[in-house]
């Protein structure tokens, strides 16, 4: 039996690889600069290429762009080792996401959960046909470490909900179709039982977006705001007033992706862009010092990456913990702070230049700005740590 | 390969679990020491014998379970839970791999049923001076008549004073070779050094050392090769005890913080200490990762078992440093005490650590092994 399973899994295998080689264009293969080297799709949907459009549409037809979901939502029906085994050899041809979407790695698990059939069978197979472009409004300028104190309002109106207020982080809301967001229906409850989770279309009147900048320069974050809106009923998913549970239940999947777990995104390491730029004595690098650093980073690392694997295999023997992905978000952004200041370092003055020139893209001290907000979104390292010490270690509160 | 341990594995490991809690838990170390730091309980050898501990890594053409590294490993992991001591390390994770490693039929024909028996009991006399390294030995081996002499100083020797037989690494003209001597021929001089651990080490001179000519452990295959076989066997297999002290003190100190009282509550509710100890439960995770990634290198005997054997010496060494420290400024004052077992805990990591390089040497390999 199980040496049948294993035939059939080296067959799968083979099969992916050599459809992905067949398939996969080479333009395709080579790792992104910026994210919107991605398909997102969206109802303003443009392709970059043609190579992008035939790799979408290819994967499309293998049902391979969620290649874990069901089926019925659009889905390819993997199991959750031959979907091991497809990203394993996207990564190693080096495939890019034939479309990137919130909607794929936030919203989709939290609709799988807590949504009826009519709205999954409506909502899921337009995420993997990459029609709507979705975004996520939940911190607000008074609720951030402390979400669950957001005010923007939803008003019963007898056949819809009329929703005031204003959210900030919103990534690329000014792009988005559609936002996935938390709302207060309930005041005279406590904090975390007054709060539902609702959709709302972007287009709707009353909807309005501003851009923020950021101190790596021009960022994908928003402003959002919401003056008497009208939202359907049925864009309201769970229950009423129990929308933290689906907030919870997709901050852990949000904090995955910005942990960089199922990143198929080659990195170089930091020692090889150390023996380009820094001064090597008797084949070491000369800088005793820097050279530990990286030592100590590198051991980290990669350590890091055997722990996601680790864990993600013990995950389908059935021991999960929700709460892990608080670790994973915790430690992924620190290292990746880490790994940023020690390019910085090991570049000198060329990791600061700012404006493109012929020596620098500006790029290593853009990301160097850009992750010092990798350990404040998505919850601050400080959140996870008290996550951690209460939700894993089961340390008490006052 | 899953990295997750097997269902056999598994049970290993909860059987040992079981046993050292009842047969060997921390009094009884703290009992041994207190007995003038007495080596271990040889009842107690007696029956991890007879769980067959001692003949896990020796293969079935040996009579051995050939049960792997990772099945030791998860040994080795519970007995740095409960400090147990025998002769594990000494005699099975070294003595018995080296026998294993090696080509002299001879020799694996005599001595493989004594180790497994438990009878035999091997000490590895590889360090020469106060700081671990993998080459430049100065102790030499010389032909001389139908055999050899040994001449030169080693310590650091685990179970080195109680050891029947050491395995001696030696320089000759030829290059590095592995001999087998009894720990009574002459012109060999043992003296113990009592180390903070409470453990016995022994400090080895030898002087014109004779020793007959099929006392050489490795013919045709090259002592350096074997050499660096043994080491990636020694890092792992240590990493794993230094996972189970790290456990063990992480888990008295989550404790802890649960139960003491002072300023009317449980210290526990402090988000101060509370940030730290969800800071060590990260590093803890990822010490777990490379200590089953690095026993299961051993297993599958792949080329990245060296790189994946620095690994985990580097990380479960600095780990074992910061864990067993945070563990007693925790405690507070009852953590300074005797009375305490948490300060058995520091006083072994320091050794361990030591045993076979401390992390800065594992992470100066690593760094040398990419190339800079």
């Amino acid at each position: 039996m199980q040496i049948e399973n294993e035939v059939a899994v080296s067959d799968f295998r083979m099969e992916t690889r050599s459809w992905l080689e067949a398939n996969c264009p080479k333009s395709m293969c080579k790792s992104i600069k910026d994210p919107f080297d991605l398909y997102w799709g969206g109802r303003n949907a443009k392709f970059n290429s043609e190579d992008q459009k035939i790799w979408y549409e290819r994967m499309l037809e293998k049902c391979w762009i969620v290649p874990y979901w069901e089926i019925q939502y659009g889905g390819g029906g993997l199991t959750p080792e031959e979907n091991n085994i497809l990203t394993q050899e996207m990564t190693r041809l080096g495939c890019r996401k034939p479309l990137y979407s919130f909607g794929i790695a936030m919203l989709g698990p939290a609709l799988l959960k807590f949504a009826t059939e009519e709205q999954k069978l409506h909502y899921l197979p337009e995420i993997v046909e990459g029609k709507i472009w979705w975004c996520q409004g939940y911190s607000e300028p008074n609720a951030g470490s402390d979400l669950a104190s957001l005010q923007t309002k939803a008003i019963d109106k007898g056949d819809y909900y009329e929703v005031t207020g204003s959210k900030v982080w919103t990534s690329y809301a000014d792009k988005s179709d559609w936002i996935f967001c938390l709302v207060r229906t309930n005041f005279e409850a406590t904090k975390h039982n007054g709060i539902s989770f609702m959709l709302i279309d972007m287009t709707s009147e009353g909807v309005s977006t501003r851009p923020i900048k950021l101190i790596s320069g021009k960022s994908p974050f928003c402003e959002t705001f919401f003056d008497t809106v009208k939202v359907p009923k049925a864009n309201l998913i769970g229950s009423l007033n129990e929308g933290w549970t689906i907030a919870k239940y997709l901050l852990t999947h949000e904090r995955q992706m910005i942990g960089g777990i199922g990143e198929t995104d080659t990195r170089k390491n930091v020692h090889e862009v150390a023996l380009e730029n820094l001064a090597i004595q008797n084949g070491k690098i000369a800088d005793s010092i820097l050279r530990t650093e990286i030592t100590h980073f590198e051991t980290d690392e990669e350590i890091f990456d055997l722990t996601i694997q680790r864990i993600t295999d013990e995950a389908k023997t059935g021991n999960n913990s929700g709460a892990l992905s608080s670790f994973f978000k915790l430690y992924g952004t620190e290292l990746n702070v880490t790994r940023q200041e020690l390019l910085i370092a090991v570049n000198g003055s060329d990791g600061l230049i700012w404006e493109e020139n012929e020596k620098s893209d500006g790029d290593l001290a853009r990301k160097f700005c850009r992750s010092k907000g990798n350990t404040i979104e998505g919850g601050t390292s400080e959140v996870q740590l008290n996550i951690i010490s209460k939700l894993i270690l089961g340390l008490p509160t006052k | 390969m899953a990295l997750i341990i097997t269902e056999e594995q598994k049970m290993l490991k909860d059987s040992a679990n079981e046993f050292l809690n009842t047969k060997a838990p921390v009094s009884q170390m703290r009992a041994l020491r207190d007995a003038k730091y007495s080596s271990f309980d040889k009842e107690l050898w007696k029956e991890m014998v007879a769980m067959g501990w001692t003949a896990l890594t020796i293969p079935e053409s040996y009579n051995g379970l050939d049960f792997g590294y990772v099945g030791l490993g998860q040994i080795i992991e519970e007995t740095g839970k409960t400090l147990s001591k025998s002769p594990l390390l000494s005699s099975i994770l070294l003595g018995s791999s080296v026998l294993r490693l090696a080509d002299n039929e001879d020799l694996k024909k005599t001595f493989f049923p004594g180790i497994m028996e438990g009878t035999i009991q091997f000490a590895l006399a590889l360090q020469e001076g106060k700081h671990h390294q993998a080459d430049n030995f100065k102790t030499t081996v010389k032909r001389s008549g139908e055999g050899f002499v040994i001449n030169g100083h080693k310590n650091f020797i685990i179970d080195g004073a109680t050891a029947n037989h050491f395995i001696v690494v030696a320089n000759s003209d030829r290059g590095l070779g592995f001999f087998l001597v009894a720990a009574n021929t002459p012109g060999i001089t043992i003296s113990k050094d009592i180390l903070l651990d409470a453990g016995t080490y022994g400090d080895v001179h030898f002087k014109e050392v004779y020793i007959p000519k099929n006392y050489q452990l490795n013919i045709k295959i090259k002592g350096e090769e074997l050499l660096n076989s043994l080491l990636s066997i020694a890092y792992s297999g240590l990493s794993a005890e230094m996972l189970g002290i790290i456990q063990q003190a992480f888990d008295m100190t989550i404790k802890y913080l649960k139960e003491r009282q002072q300023f009317g509550v449980v210290i526990g509710t402090y988000q101060a200490l509370q940030h730290r100890a969800a800071k060590l439960f990260g590093e803890i995770e990822l010490c777990k990762s490379i200590v089953l990634k690095s026993l299961q290198a051993l297993d599958e005997n792949s080329e990245e078992r060296f790189k994946y054997a620095h690994l985990a010496k580097a990380k479960l060494g600095k780990t074992v440093k910061l864990v067993t420290n945070e563990a007693i400024q925790m405690h507070g004052g009852i953590g300074v005490t005797d009375d305490a077992d948490i300060g058995f805990y520091i006083k072994r990591a320091r050794v361990v650590q030591q045993l076979f390089g401390d992390y800065n040497y594992h992470l100066d390999c690593l760094a040398t092994m990419k190339g800079y």
